[in-house]
């Protein structure tokens, strides 16, 4: 029993240990080297802020993760009705998909500042750059999903009379869920970078904008405190994309090989 | 000349028995299909006169690519011959018609579906009472030797299991007109015997209009009323033979000189159209 969690883990050790390596690492080449504070603070220094005023930082994190998780959700459920609309539609397939497209290739972060105009300095403009970021990933792995198909079950489908939405529900929606699930854990991290732009170009809440005001103080130190809360923000949000992948697609091929504990 | 003038006196006969002759489930006139694609026009069917009465087994035999599974979905609705008609029930082919069940080729077994719930597939597009039918799916399910298996995953099942899951699947709903398109061409010959008497079996019980493809000769004679041998390029039909043997058939029947005779007539005539090589 003691060993097969020993097994387990292994990943997790692995990774754990290349960390505190690198921890050290760090810690010790800032103190040899007398690297200043403003170009390179100590690991130590940023636990020692963290720890000064950790109200401040976890209610910045709860409002960095409040308008990444709307946008996400958002990205999400748009995303879906989206390519549900492209795929039962030749019209919008040619104009709307090609529209989304095309603007997938702006940078969209030079969007940014407008969705202050058109939004304000609230919550709101935020949330919409984080969908506008994460949606993409979410419609085109959708409208892949949805069409491949088995041409064959659409068959089974039509000879047993079935109506659309039952076939969009029974068949093609299920078929999707891995190709979803991929655009998901793109789109999660999307939807924090569009979070964090939004906090650049406008409020005074939330970890990036505790990253500019840090900037214009020359407080590094603050600023990798702001930027190790969003890794270990990113990191939990990913994996709990995947752990609702793992929990939805236990029947998919991906997801077999581990759920009987053999990784070939 | 001579076809010609047999063809039109056919039709004639058709236009004539469709108001007198109620037999038919599916009555197939001149059916041809003719598929464009970019190197040309491709036609895999011709002149298609068959009647499939009701409550007879009918099977199609011939080889690989002479159209077997083009007519089986002509006559499903899921594509519409360029050529001819086709009539169910006396009323023009208009989609797929209602009391249909079909076995592809395939199994197309849904793998996020446990094998119920696979089963059900079927009844739940057609909005039938679940709860009703879910006995029944238990039983079918037992009676192809799945007991046990219906929470199972189809990728957990053989091959053969699957094929037979996807036969429960089109039965449950009690259809009146049976398609199959090679049920049992991917399984092995005890698992192909096994099934072949089962569907005897059913089909003696339940006496369901059935059109079944198949390439062995032998399964088309155990199983079938009569035999439509078909030929290639295009897909013509060679000869219609009726199979009179008593039912129900066991097994054994194979042996006899009876169920020879028609198997070799079959072979000879295939082996007189090239498709089969005599040694
Ligand atoms: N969609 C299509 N487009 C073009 N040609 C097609 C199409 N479907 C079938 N064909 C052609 O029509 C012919 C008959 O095909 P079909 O699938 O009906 O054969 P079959 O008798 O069922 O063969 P098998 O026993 O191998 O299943 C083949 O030559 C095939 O290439
Ligand atoms: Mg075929």
């Amino acid at each position: 029993m003691m060993s097969t969690l020993w097994q387990r883990s292994e990943r997790a050790r692995s990774v754990a240990l290349v960390l505190i390596a690198s921890i050290a690492l760090w810690e010790a080449a800032v103190r040899l080297l007398e690297v200043r504070k403003f170009i390179l603070p100590a690991p130590s220094a940023i636990v020692v802020d963290l720890w000064r005023e950790p109200a401040y930082f976890v209610q910045q994190t709860a409002y960095t993760l409040g308008t990444t998780a709307l946008g996400f959700a958002l990205a999400v459920a748009l995303g879906l009705a989206l390519a549900v609309a492209i795929v039962h539609s030749r019209f919008l397939d040619r104009t709307l998909y090609t529209f989304l497209v095309v603007l997938n290739s702006i940078p969209k972060v030079a969007l940014a500042p407008l969705f202050v105009i058109w939004l304000g300095t609230g919550i709101e403009p935020k949330v919409a750059i984080a969908v506008m970021i994460a949606i993409f990933s979410i419609v085109i792995d959708a409208v892949l999903g949805l069409r491949s198909v088995d041409p064959e079950a659409l068959n089974l489908a039509r000879v047993s009379r079935a109506r659309p939405w039952a076939v969009l529900v029974k068949i093609r929606l299920p078929n999707a869920l891995p190709y979803i699930f991929s655009g998901m854990k793109v789109a999660i991290s999307f939807a924090l970078v569009g979070a964090i732009v939004g906090e650049f170009v406008a409020g005074e809440v939330g970890l990036g904008s505790v990253i500019l005001q840090a900037q214009s103080t020359f407080d590094t130190t603050r600023a990798f405190a702001a930027i190790l809360l969003l890794g270990v923000m990113g990191t939990v949000l990913f994996f709990l994309v995947e752990l609702a992948e793992r929990w939805m697609l236990p029947w998919h091929v991906s997801q077999r090989a581990e759920a009987t504990g053999h990784h070939v | 000349m001579m076809s010609t003038s047999a063809t039109a006196l056919r039709r004639q006969d058709h236009a004539m028995s469709q108001t007198t002759d109620a037999a038919a489930y599916v009555r197939m006139a001149d059916v041809g299909m003719t598929y464009a694609s970019a190197r040309g026009a491709f036609t895999a069917l011709d002149g298609i006169d068959l009647d499939l009465r009701r409550g007879e087994f009918l099977s199609l035999l011939g080889p690989s690519g002479c159209g077997k599974s083009t007519l089986l979905k002509c006559v499903a609705g899921l594509e519409r011959c360029t050529a001819g008609r086709i009539d169910i029930l006396g009323r023009p082919m208009d989609g797929p018609p209602e009391g249909l069940g079909v076995v592809f080729q395939r199994d197309i077994l849904l793998d996020w579906r446990t094998i119920l719930d696979n089963v059900l597939l079927t009844a739940e597009f057609q909005r039938r009472d679940l709860k009703a039918l879910r006995p029944r799916a238990q039983a079918l399910l037992a009676r192809f030797g799945l007991d046990g298996f219906e929470n199972r995953h189809p990728w957990e099942l053989s091959g053969g299991m699957r094929q037979r899951a996807a036969i429960c699947r089109a039965l449950l709903v009690d259809p009146d007109l049976l398609l199959m398109d090679e049920p049992f061409g991917a399984l092995d010959a005890m698992t192909r015997d096994d099934l072949n008497v089962e569907l005897a079996r059913l089909w003696q019980d339940t006496r369901k209009t059935v059109l079944f493809i198949t390439h062995s000769i032998t399964e088309a004679v155990f199983l079938s009323d009569r035999v439509v041998m078909l030929s290639r390029n295009p897909g013509r039909i060679v000869e219609v033979i009726d199979i009179d043997l008593p039912r129900p058939r066991p097994l054994r029947i194979r042996e006899t000189p009876e169920f020879g005779r028609y198997t070799a007539r079959i072979r000879h005539r295939f082996a007189e159209l090239g498709v089969l090589k005599e040694e």
